[in-house]
């Protein structure tokens, strides 16, 4: 009944439910509980462009689909980069595939980074946490057309030093004469010598135009709204401040009605949004 | 199939009550199957029928806040009760539906799109449809044929052939007029009947909606209505209109209901709502879904099911760390504040249509048109102090 084809059957409308077949093609722990799959499309076929911000469902055989951020290249069409925490039934199963194991993959779905209109600007990118994946192909964007924005600067603050994601490119991107990285802990421990304390707190003295700034935002909720909150004192316009936002998810297509934030599906009118547009939800309860 | 209205002056017809069986007979006999209402352990469902006789002849519905009692009289009515808890989502939106299946291959797996015949669609009658049921019809529409058009609802809504019924009886429930969604059934069907039950005489007064309808009633004895008929017709369905108690003014809802988002009256509501999610099942327009991946024992094979799912749910909101919605009165509030107001944002219309079946099914006999009000009356009695103190302060 079933045959190994990847692709709906060509008398069916193409399906958005349907994952289609991905391998893993290299996986490792980024940290103690994150790590990363990279996958390439069983039937050699290029993966789908995306921009940076989308996310897709990732489908664990048997176990289930979950919403996992898009965290590589978008220049790169041949392997898809997801980083995730192992800390849910999928994830954790997920994070027990190796090299040469099959996942399903739907998508890329979502609203995008505003990469392209920040041009012209100086950007700050504000991660907390996991929130720096789904920033990073905004970072790579960026830097593959350097030339076309001033100062790029990048805030990141995890837990723990043990918890900082992606070391290894943090340190060369912190090496470039033309980008500026902060990161902060909540917690020092070990030999950390670097900062400590929540990421709001490098907003005040980033070297950035507040009146000439992009601002793009990802980490939990309550980071966000304080970050806002910050980068509007130092004078960055809400309008150019962007968050992405996280929900249940099971169709990703505004069909389950399970992402709804207020008026939004945060499947097709996010995950990114400007900040003026979830402002008044962000200080809400349980919206 | 392509609907057409008709204009209004073109003259009904008359189904004599013996001659209804030959539109049954007819459309069976056009390939299409048939569901309408009937009784099932003392409510009326919507299920399968091929007979007029397995119609709920006879019976007659009394309903309430909480409560739904299903009576048998000496009557002949064909259509003489109210909404069930069934409503026709059910055939367009299934509750459960099996989405793929996947198969494990050679170390890897594979997952095609669900082949299986049971859950193909098939021309399918709906009999008796309400007017309010036409507009939750149309607001489904709405939603599932929108950016991604689902391929099930799409694919079964071109097959449909709709028999309404205009409300001659309409509950203590009902609040369609407010909603202007009945009693009467404007468009969207093939054929609407008004059953008229007088001393000596039972007929449906037939409009036709669509070339189908006209079609599949050349199938059937009928002849044109005189004025009379169609007078009497009238009379009954304005007098169902006067008769529903119920209301919702729909003015403002959009702004008010997330303006009052932290308004004291949830606390008021989350103190009686069980959450069991009744309101969100019988609601004919509520869409929810979540889905269910399942293995069989050798974990060779693997299916991903779509369900009907409830906001009311603590999983429906659940995220790592725990439920975005973890109180019962931020999960009512979700469910009134889309309803009435976001839903707007989304489909560009109200996602209630007034069938009053959440009233009648909520087991604590929460009524979504009293608790509408109530909010209505705290804002104005805030607006009102407002402008009371502003007043006092230009005195």
């Amino acid at each position: 009944m079933l045959t190994p084809a990847v692709q709906p059957p060509a008398a069916r409308l193409y399906d958005p439910m349907l994952p289609s077949l991905h391998r893993v093609e290299y996986a490792r722990w980024d940290t103690d509980d994150t790590f990363s799959l990279e996958l390439a499309r069983v039937d050699g076929a290029t993966i789908p462009p995306f921009e940076p911000g989308q996310f897709n469902m990732l489908y664990v055989y048997g176990v289930g689909e979950i919403p996992i951020s898009i965290s590589g290249d978008p220049a790169r069409r041949d392997l898809l980069v997801h980083t995730t925490r192992a800390v849910g039934t999928v994830t954790r199963a997920m994070s027990t595939l190796k090299v040469g194991d099959s996942l399903g993959v739907r998508g890329p779905f979502g609203t995008t980074w505003p990469v392209d209109a920040a041009r012209g600007r100086d950007v700050v990118i504000v991660a907390g946490g996991i929130g720096l994946a789904p920033l990073r192909p905004a970072m790579y964007r960026i830097l593959a057309h350097r030339e076309h924005y001033n100062r790029v600067v990048l805030l990141y603050g995890a837990r723990t030093p043990g918890d900082v994601l992606y070391r290894k490119e943090l340190e060369q991107w912190r090496a470039h004469f033309d980008l500026d990285v902060f990161v902060t802990v909540d917690r020092a421990t070990g030999s950390w010598r670097g900062s400590v304390g929540l990421v709001t707190s490098l907003i005040g003295r980033a070297p950035f135009d507040p009146l000439n700034t992009a601002a793009m935002v990802c980490g939990p909720e309550v980071m966000m709204r304080f970050t806002a909150a910050e980068l509007e004192k130092r004078g960055v316009k809400g309008d150019l401040i962007y968050v992405s936002m996280e929900r249940n998810m099971k169709c990703a297509i505004g069909l389950c009605g399970h992402c709804q934030y207020g008026p939004f599906f945060i499947c097709k009118d996010g995950p990114v949004f400007p900040y003026r547009r979830v402002q008044h939800l962000l200080s809400k309860w349980e919206i | 199939m392509t609907k057409r209205t008709r204009q209004d002056s073109e003259t009904p017809d008359i189904i004599e009550s013996r001659d209804f069986q030959a539109l049954f007979d007819s459309l069976a006999k056009q390939g299409y199957r048939l569901v309408g209402p009937t009784v099932r352990e003392g409510v009326v469902i919507i299920d399968e029928i091929a007979q007029v006789s397995e119609l709920p002849i006879g019976y007659i519905d009394e309903q309430e806040k909480g409560t739904y009692r299903l009576t048998h009289s000496s009557g002949s009515a064909f259509f003489g009760y109210g909404l069930g808890p069934h409503s026709w989502k059910k055939y367009l939106f299934p509750p459960r539906m099996r989405l793929w299946q996947a198969q494990r291959y050679n170390g890897s797996f594979a997952i095609a799109a669900d082949d299986s015949t049971d859950q193909e669609v098939q021309p399918l009658a709906l009999i008796g449809v309400r007017a309010c049921e036409l507009a939750a019809l149309a607001i489904q529409d709405r939603v599932f044929m929108g950016d991604y058009p689902d391929p099930h609802y799409k694919a079964q809504r071109e097959q449909l052939f709709i028999v309404a019924v205009n409300c001659i009886h309409p509950e203590s429930t009902c609040f369609c007029t407010s909603m202007n969604t009945g009693p009467r059934a404007a468009g969207g069907f093939d054929l609407a009947l008004t059953e008229v039950l007088e001393a000596d005489r039972h007929y449906l007064l037939t409009q036709v909606g669509s070339d189908a309808g006209a079609k599949m009633l050349e199938a059937v004895p009928h002849r044109p209505a005189t004025r009379e008929e169609k007078a009497a017709a009238d009379t009954l369905i304005s007098r169902a209109a006067e008769h529903i108690e119920r209301s919702m003014n729909t003015r403002g809802l959009k702004e008010l209901l997330p303006a009052s988002a932290e308004s004291p009256h949830w606390d008021a509501i989350a103190a009686r709502c069980l959450a069991c999610g009744n309101c969100t099942l019988v609601c004919p327009t509520c869409f929810c879904a979540t889905v269910e991946d399942t293995t069989d024992l050798t974990g060779e094979n693997a299916e991903r099911w779509r369900l009907w799912d409830s906001c009311f749910t603590t999983e429906f909101s659940y995220v790592i760390g725990g439920s975005v919605r973890a109180s019962v009165k931020s999960r009512y509030r979700q469910w009134l504040t889309h309803k009435l107001s976001t839903w707007v944002d989304q489909f560009g219309t109200l996602g209630c249509v007034g069938c009053g079946r959440c009233i009648t099914w909520c087991p604590v006999e929460i009524d979504i048109t009293e608790e509408v009000r109530a909010i209505q009356a705290q804002h104005a009695a805030v607006s009102d102090g407002a402008g009371r103190k502003k007043k006092d302060a230009h005195a």
